[in-house]
């Protein structure tokens, strides 16, 4: 379990996030949604620690990550794996490389054990035979998908995935949805997506919380977020004529 | 004010930076693949300024000579002195600031508006220490070659051009570079190509790493990286130059 303690971030006078609290339960998928600029994106990168808390602690188990130091936080992250809203696939390395990386980093296997497990990941992704491939030569959906396989390298305790079907078509974000939810379960992977999709939240959030100007407004099911009364919540949910005529 | 920022950021990036690499296998992949990206590849354009510099400071030097008292070697000793002294350390590594400290800057700075830099971190890696440290090792240790090539190209070109359009013989030529050679030019030169080695990969990494934005920022950080770092060759010759030779 992630749990988040009265997280506070601010840059210079602009307050990102103000005292924010929440878990994150272990197997499921818990979606993180807002608004453009409420705070997600600066949420997701404190509990990962790409951005320090002012204020507050993130525990991973209960163990208090904002506390630790480079060693320390170097064990987690072998446990966490992350899904770039780009990719953040590495340039100068073939598909193959890329997702060996983290593994040739950490662990000490054999090359061939390693690219058993490479394979094994691209499997999962239904990527087979693209281990030469560079990150140049793939599609955007191939692109995440082997940003998931390199993010499951490793065998993560902790996915976190910053809005993974950005930019790509429904069918294929609603195929991205379906591995992380897929990888969640197998694993039993505590999930964390941060999304403003709305298909993503009604197909694969099994906890929702959703952020207002940097607070957390509301969090529930999926089930609970159609039946909630909350005008934010209403006004994000039901934002187009559509969602609103099928309301 | 933000002088003393860039500063502090500067050597607290140092600090990360200048630690042990954490995989000896990778380090010496990124140490080789280095080699080539800011030696090999860097090569060309040296070799072509070199033969052609001593080349003209052969032929600027002959047409200065007026008196008849000055005996025509004077011609090979300039051209050494020049080539050993100042333009193979000192203009060979503007050069090369230019050269690879762009691409530093535009590699690292595009990593990290592109998130590829997070996430290198998340994987528990330090990136400083990935990113730049092989680069800074790879020019501390092939720079100094290059440096030697381009005064044996310089030197090379002069006597060419010299013989060539008959400014100088080779016997003249020849005595004259050898006339009072002293080693310590060439360690004076190695020092200063160390440091300015030094200087173009740490202040192009640096630029890189704290690029933020998109396209447009990699440029700027890019241009930067050449600006600051030549600046600071300029400065650091200067002081070295004082240090060493007066």
């Amino acid at each position: 379990m992630i749990e988040a303690v009265n997280i506070s971030k601010s840059f210079g006078d602009n307050h990102v996030l103000k005292d924010l609290s929440t878990k994150f339960e272990n197997g499921k998928t818990n979606l993180i949604i807002g608004r453009s600029g409420s705070g997600k994106t600066v949420f997701m990168k404190c509990l990962v620690g790409l951005h320090e808390v002012d204020n507050g602690k993130v525990l991973f188990d209960d163990r208090n990550f904002s506390e630790m130091n480079f060693r320390e936080r170097k064990n987690i992250r072998q446990e966490v794996g992350m899904l770039f809203q780009g990719g953040a696939l590495f340039d100068s390395m073939t598909v193959e490389e890329n997702i060996m990386f983290p593994l040739s980093m950490h662990t000490k296997d054999s090359l061939e054990k390693k690219k058993e497990r490479v394979n094994f990941c691209l499997k999962k992704v239904n990527l087979e035979d693209s281990n030469n491939l560079y990150p140049s030569e793939l599609s955007g959906g191939m692109t995440k998908r082997v940003a998931i396989a390199r993010a499951i390298s490793m065998n993560p305790k902790y996915l976190f995935c910053d809005e993974p079907n950005s930019g790509l078509d429904p069918v294929t974000a609603n195929l991205i949805d379906k591995l992380i939810r897929e990888i969640t379960k197998e694993f039993k992977i505590t999930t964390v997506v941060n999304t403003h999709d709305m298909n993503s939240v009604l197909e694969i959030g099994d906890k929702i919380a959703f952020i207002y100007n940097g607070e957390l407004w509301w969090e529930g099911s999926k089930k609970d977020i159609l039946k909630t009364d909350n005008k934010e919540i209403q006004e994000f949910i039901f934002a187009t004529k559509l969602t609103q005529k099928l309301k | 004010m933000n002088i003393f920022l860039h500063l502090g950021r500067y050597f607290l990036l140092l600090n990360k930076v200048l630690r042990k690499p954490e995989k000896g296998v990778i380090f010496r992949n990124q140490l080789f693949s280095e080699f080539v990206g800011l030696g090999v590849e860097s090569l060309g354009i040296v070799v072509i300024i070199s033969v052609f510099m001593g080349a003209i400071i052969v032929i600027q030097t002959a047409f200065n000579i007026d008196s008849p008292l000055i005996p025509v070697y004077t011609i090979g000793f300039m051209t050494r002195q020049s080539m050993i002294l100042e333009f193979s350390p000192t203009i060979v590594s503007l050069i090369l600031a230019g050269k690879v400290g762009s691409r530093i800057a535009s590699e690292i700075g595009t990593m990290q508006v592109t998130e590829q830099v997070d996430a290198l971190e998340i994987m528990g890696v330090n990136p400083g220490n990935y990113l730049i440290f092989p680069k800074i090792i790879a020019a501390l240790l092939i720079f100094p070659v290059i440096i030697i090539v381009s005064m044996f190209l310089g030197i090379f070109g002069g006597w060419a051009a010299g013989i060539l359009s008959g400014l100088v013989t080779s016997h003249d030529y020849i005595y004259g570079i050898q006339l009072d050679f002293q080693a310590y030019d060439v360690l004076y030169a190695m020092i200063k190509t160390i440091c300015f080695a030094f200087i173009i990969t740490s202040v192009a990494g640096y630029f890189g790493y704290f690029t933020r934005g998109g396209a447009l920022e990699v440029g700027k950080a890019s241009t930067k990286a050449v600006v600051y770092s030549s600046i600071l060759i300029i400065f650091f010759n200067l002081i070295l130059t004082q240090l060493l030779l007066s």
